[in-house]
């Protein structure tokens, strides 16, 4: 072993399996257990159906009695509220994306992960990704059903499809962001805190309980820039029943948004900030 | 096997903190087929030294180099052919023991039945078959200690590094952990630990290195350092209960002596003394002659020189004085944060 001959050799390139067999061999090993850990200890994915069920519940409730035609459209109140928390569940379960792998900092474990000869570091934030999707698209789905039964609609055909694809770019932008605060904040207190602090303001300055005009126009602005409100229109406009990529579906204070531009500035944001947190995990995974 | 040369590393330095020399300028080779010690006080750099080895942690200079490999060029060939067993264990509470060994065997891409093979192979040498499929959570530090050394060994590794494998643990689990690691370096696996355990590496090392301060004090085989310090240690009390005066004045007795060396009162030890004679001929000439000053001998030991002696000699201090002064000195938190990622 002391000579300078290279030991990878020995096993013959031949035996070196491809780096696409690796990676997922290495992610989905990574994966399986993060919902080992999700099937043995399910109160994560039970609170985060719970709570936004109780939002549906309770601010349905407070406002069933709102005038009628107070809304645009002259939707209900119900069916107003049914897209905004569909996408407050999806959004708090990716923002909770990075605390498996604060814990596994903490702990130790990712050390484990790191002496690992694994192929790329990226399959453990993959997995990640992977997991808190899967996770948060299920906890949506269980509120779209809940949704559905209390009779405030069903999104069918291609309206499914366009809740979906509008629910993974959300997941995917808040995942970057909490993957990206679970490495740069020093412990998961910290990491549970700003989750904290970041979650209902969020929520009470988007679309999600209220349209924008009925906002002072300060909020009115936060709500138009807010991320959420760019995922709740277009949802809300295939509960609403139709649903084309040009409709206007918002009316921001700074000019009018169609379904497809809401849905490509939440693109850019995925984009940009799996962009941006990626010197962040260059630096903390080698 | 492993090439260590002139390596560096500082911690901290920032506003509130002081720097801290971890290493410091820190060289050491250990070579194939060796069971080898790293001896040391908490905080001589010893983690330190086996994380940089690892590719855990970059060192602020130096080189380091596995079975020829230049392990700050190419981490992954070194992670391959090195396994880690972690001062801390790290253990995810939710899986079982098999569970964690089929995830540890898939981030070192080996294929599923070969893994499940050695995954038994192993169970069956450290003797986990009644707790494998219990949940990590529930296992005792024996166990766990047990498990890791089975996750650092799944990929037979040429080269294993433990990080203090034996602390905290009951005695039964030490002596299956030492047959282990005999066993490997019997069939040929290099094996590098670390340790503060005195007894430990003089039990197992064929070779050690003594750090204090991070670097190399002292290096060889335990029997070579031992014998090269020459002489017998004896202890000796005239009385159960002696006293200062007394024992100053059996002090100025024997330091006249020939053949006698390094007499000191040891307070601690009830006013005994402690000494060095070149041979077993000085004990008797010394029973002889505290016989004449009609003083008796209550109890008189001789030994040879130990692995803490050695250490004494280089430092000027024993290991578990060492210990202590460091103990205070010790920021758990800051410790923590190097240990993060």
């Amino acid at each position: 072993m002391t000579s300078a001959s290279p030991p990878i050799a020995a096993a013959g390139p031949a035996a070196e399996p491809s780096a696409l067999a690796e990676i997922s061999q290495e992610t989905l090993a990574l994966c399986r257990r993060l919902f080992v850990q999700l099937v043995r200890r399910p109160s994560t994915l039970v609170a985060g159906v719970l709570q936004p069920l109780i939002w549906l519940l309770l601010f349905g409730a407070l406002f069933s009695r709102a005038p009628e035609g107070l809304l645009p459209g002259g939707t209900s109140y119900g069916r107003f509220l049914g897209a905004g928390v569909i996408v407050f569940t999806a959004f708090s379960g990716a923002l909770n994306a990075g605390l498996p792998l604060m814990f596994d900092r903490e702990f130790g474990f990712l050390n484990r992960l790191l002496v690992a000869p694994l192929r790329s570091r990226s399959s453990i934030v993959l997995a990640s990704v992977l997991y808190i999707t899967a996770m948060s698209l299920v906890q949506s789905l269980a509120i779209m059903l809940t949704a559905a039964l209390l009779g405030y609609g069903w999104p069918g055909g291609t309206g499914l499809l366009v809740v979906l694809v509008t629910l993974l770019l959300l997941v995917f932008a808040v995942t970057a962001l909490s993957l990206g605060l679970a490495f740069a904040l020093p412990g998961h207190i910290e990491l549970i805190a700003v989750i904290f602090v970041a979650n209902l303001p969020l929520l009470f300055a988007s679309t999600a309980l209220a349209p924008i005009s009925f906002m002072p126009p300060w909020l009115g602005w936060l709500a138009a820039l807010n991320p959420l409100t760019f995922a709740i229109e277009p949802i809300r406009a295939v509960y609403s029943g139709s649903f084309h990529l040009g409709d206007v579906v918002l009316n921001a204070p700074y000019g009018s948004l169609t379904a497809g531009t809401c849905l490509g500035l939440l693109a850019v944001l995925s984009a940009g900030l799996f962009l941006a947190i990626r010197p962040l995990l260059d630096r903390k995974l080698t | 096997m492993i090439e260590l040369q002139h390596l560096s590393k500082r911690y901290g330095g920032g506003r509130k903190s002081q720097p801290v020399q971890a290493l410091d300028d820190l060289c050491l080779s250990v070579p194939a087929g060796c069971l080898y010690g790293l001896l040391g006080p908490n905080g001589a750099g010893k983690t330190t030294a086996l994380r940089i080895l690892c590719t855990l942690l970059a060192p602020d200079a130096g080189s380091v180099h596995v079975a020829g490999i230049d392990a700050l060029a190419e981490p992954r060939a070194v992670r391959r052919l090195l396994g880690y067993v972690a001062q801390e264990v790290a253990l995810d509470k939710i899986l079982t023991g098999r569970e964690l060994l089929q995830l540890q065997g898939d981030l070192y891409h080996l294929r599923a039945s070969d893994r499940d093979a050695r995954i038994s192979e192993l169970i069956d040498l450290l003797v986990m078959d009644d707790w494998i499929d219990r949940r990590c959570g529930t296992y005792s530090g024996g166990m766990r200690r047990r498990l890791d050394l089975a996750a650092g060994l799944l990929h037979r590794p040429k080269l294993l590094v433990l990080d203090e494998p034996t602390v905290g643990l009951d005695i039964e689990s030490r002596a299956a952990i030492w047959q282990v690691l005999r066993q490997l370096r019997d069939q040929g696996t290099t094996v590098l630990l670390s340790s503060h355990y005195l007894e430990e590496v003089d039990a197992l090392a064929d070779r050690l290195a003594i750090l204090e301060a991070g670097r190399v004090i002292a290096e060889g085989p335990p029997q070579e350092l031992k014998a090269a310090l020459g002489g017998d240690r004896v202890t000796l009390r005239v009385r159960e209960f002696s006293d200062a005066e007394e024992a100053e004045r059996v002090r100025r007795l024997l330091k006249d002596c020939q053949g006698v060396s390094r007499v000191v009162v040891n307070r601690a030890q009830g006013f005994s003394l402690n000494l060095v004679v070149e041979n077993d001929g000085v004990v008797e000439r010394l029973r002889s002659q505290l016989a004449e000053a009609r003083l008796p001998v209550f109890a008189l030991s001789q030994s040879r020189p130990s692995l803490d002696d050695v250490y004494l000699q280089a430092t000027g201090r024993t290991l578990m004085d060492a210990e202590l002064s460091v103990a205070g000195l010790r920021d758990a938190k800051a410790e923590r944060k190097q240990a993060m990622r």
